[in-house]
């Protein structure tokens, strides 16, 4: 067993426990955890490709910023522990997701099978360390790419202002009606009697 | 791969471990001495001479302290989270050139971009061509250990200290990125080795002054220093994140950040101040070289570059200490309207400063210098005038109109001139 080889089983083994353990554990922070571990196993696979590009930016943005945020934004709610999980809320997502990952592991088996014979792999070696070079990517990217590439700085950029305008939903839709503060207070009011503690009416 | 090259950079690895180890424990001695002097005070000096001992028997102490675990706390996270703090702050390493001792013995090869494949460079463990990406990478990964410790803890101040620092950790992210992407863009390459080599006769300091200035404030937040330390304000939080940590892995978060403390110095130095690179250097290697030989004119460039590094690290650490010596903490406020407010359309703005004058003048990197130096402290001084417009007055005033009465009797009246005046001001 090459030496190659075996580090791709032990971080393939380590990226399926972290999903594994992602679904199984109980606490969402143990959950994110588990997902970090399998961002991290991911990124070295990006290595054994000879991509150290990818790997750098698997652990930036993935790690680095979209697990912090969902860190934090269960830290700050305190939803550390899923109430109930006996009730399913989609049914029969149990055997959807069986077929479709029985389709996936066709899929992939499929594309071994067919895949080019090992003659050819040291030249395709050669190949991957010429496109892994970051310079190469940025110039595909802003060359060959630039549409599709716009096109996602546009999606990012409306997800921003989605964000502002939630935000500001209450300057967006200007002050209170009349009956709509009566009802808010009469709430507020009903609250504060029955022993909840009030909400601030926005 | 061959067994020898395996073992080198095995040892290389854990030199480099002990070698930063015994860095922090050193720096603070460093830090509390020079702290000492800066508030006229002595400080340790008690265990062996100039208290030169002193780290040894911190070390001492914290090993043998009794280590509780709080029964509250999640076990496994609370004993991952210095381990990962720890991690961050030692791997980043991997990728600063610390000097250029050729194994090959062939000193020229070192200030050759062109013969990179001729180097074999003890001094420096992975070359690889995104280097500056993979510190960008770790940094980033840093913010687990502190935000991991606060959750884990189960404790108010542990989670308020953790909370406080995930939120300054990824706002300031965001301007130190592009403070270091503005190296990338004027050296035009993503790899530490080839960073060092493109400032031959001219350190990034000057074109990049604004940039330069991005870097040192972002990474001051980024080491969660003073006047950015809220994450451990001892007034509001007890001791923040680290709260409910003791002997050894209190030790450990200590660690981190001292670590994380010398390694921002490395990188800055790498970054601005021309790496390894002396003035003369190239010139000392070749005379060497003439009388005894290409092997000692490798190995006198090795250690000179060795020597100029740490200098050059050791002079950035004496200015964090400097730092911390003179400046209050920031509010909460204050630290994020400042971080996302100021320092981040400012980074935008060197962003789109560099590339513009790059292309526009092209070939010719001093006029670059020049105008860039130029445009970078203008761009300074006005972000300070328009920053300061909007801060918030001292409400003090309003008793400022009682003085002005009895001015001329009263006794006391000119240390209460002094006082309303100083207030005005």
């Amino acid at each position: 067993m090459s030496f190659e080889l075996f580090m791709f089983l032990v971080t393939a083994a380590i990226a399926l426990a972290g999903g594994v353990g992602m679904i199984v554990a109980r606490n969402t922070v143990h959950s994110a955890l588990f997902l970090l571990l399998n961002f991290f196993a991911i990124a070295v696979l990006f290595l054994l490709l000879h991509s150290p590009f990818l790997f750098a930016i698997q652990l930036t943005i993935y790690a680095g910023a979209i697990m912090v945020l969902f860190l934090f934004v269960v830290m700050l709610l305190g939803v550390e522990s899923i109430e109930d999980r006996t009730k399913d809320r989609l049914a029969g997502q149990l055997w959807l997701s069986v077929v479709l990952t029985l389709i996936l592991m066709v899929q992939a088996i499929t594309i071994t099978l067919l895949a080019e014979p090992a003659e050819s792999q040291a030249q395709n070696t050669a190949l991957l360390d010429q496109l892994a070079d970051p310079a190469l990517i940025g110039a595909t990217l802003f060359t060959t790419y630039l549409l599709p590439f716009q096109i996602t700085g546009v999606i990012l950029l409306v997800g921003i202002v989605g964000v502002v305008v939630l935000h500001q939903r209450a300057h967006l839709y200007g002050p209170l009606s009349e009956t709509e503060r009566e009802f808010a207070e009469q709430y507020a009011a009903e609250r504060t009697a029955s022993g909840q503690p009030a909400e601030q009416a926005s | 791969m061959d067994i020898f090259l395996i073992v080198f950079l095995v040892v290389q690895v854990l030199i480099i471990t002990l070698a930063v180890t015994t860095g922090f424990a050193y720096l603070t001695w460093y830090e509390r001495r020079l702290l000492a002097r800066f508030q006229n005070r002595v400080g340790p000096n008690r265990a062996g001479p100039l208290g030169l001992l002193q780290p040894v028997a911190d070390a001492v102490k914290l090993f043998f302290k009794e280590d509780v675990i709080p029964t509250a706390s999640d076990k496994v996270v609370y004993l991952l989270a210095p381990v990962l703090a720890v991690m961050t702050a030692i791997v980043i390493w991997a990728v600063i050139p610390f000097g250029c001792f050729n194994l090959n013995g062939d000193h020229t090869a070192c200030f050759d971009p062109a013969r990179r494949d001729e180097v074999w460079n003890a001094l420096q463990v992975a070359e690889v061509n995104i280097g500056i990406l993979f510190i960008l990478a770790v940094t980033s990964i840093g913010v687990y250990g502190i935000t991991l410790a606060g959750w884990a803890s189960n404790s108010k101040y542990a989670m308020l200290g953790g909370i406080r620092a995930s939120a300054q950790l990824i706002s300031y992210e965001l301007a130190f990125g592009m403070a270091v992407l503005s190296v990338v863009m004027f050296g035009g390459t993503l790899s530490t080795w080839e960073i060092v080599l493109a400032q031959e006769g001219l350190w990034f300091f000057f074109p990049l002054i604004l940039g330069f200035l991005l870097f040192m404030i972002s990474a001051t937040a980024e080491l969660v220093r003073t006047p950015f330390d809220l994450v451990e304000a001892e007034q509001e939080l007890t001791s923040g994140y680290n709260t409910e940590y003791g002997s050894m892995k209190f030790a450990l978060f200590f660690m981190s950040e001292y670590i994380k403390m010398i390694a921002m110095s490395a990188i800055a130095t790498t970054l601005f101040l021309g790496g390894w690179r002396f003035p003369g250097l190239e010139t000392l290697g070749d005379g060497v070289a003439a009388l005894a030989g290409p092997w000692p004119a490798a190995i006198i460039v090795g250690l000179v570059s060795l020597g100029s590094f740490l200098l050059k690290v050791a002079m950035f650490l004496f200015m964090l200490v400097w730092l911390r010596a003179s400046w209050p903490r920031m509010r909460y406020d204050q630290l994020m309207q400042f971080g996302w407010k100021s320092l981040l359309p400012l980074a935008i703005l060197n962003l789109v400063m560099i590339p513009v004058v790059v292309v526009l003048v092209p070939d010719n990197r001093y006029i670059q210098t020049a105008i860039l130096f130029v445009l970078g402290i203008a761009a300074i001084f006005g972000a300070a005038r328009i920053g300061g417009r909007g801060r918030v007055k001292s409400k003090v005033e309003l008793v400022q109109p009682v003085a002005e009465g009895k001015q001329a009797s009263a006794a006391s009246s000119a240390p209460a001139s002094q006082q309303t005046s100083g207030v005005a001001s």
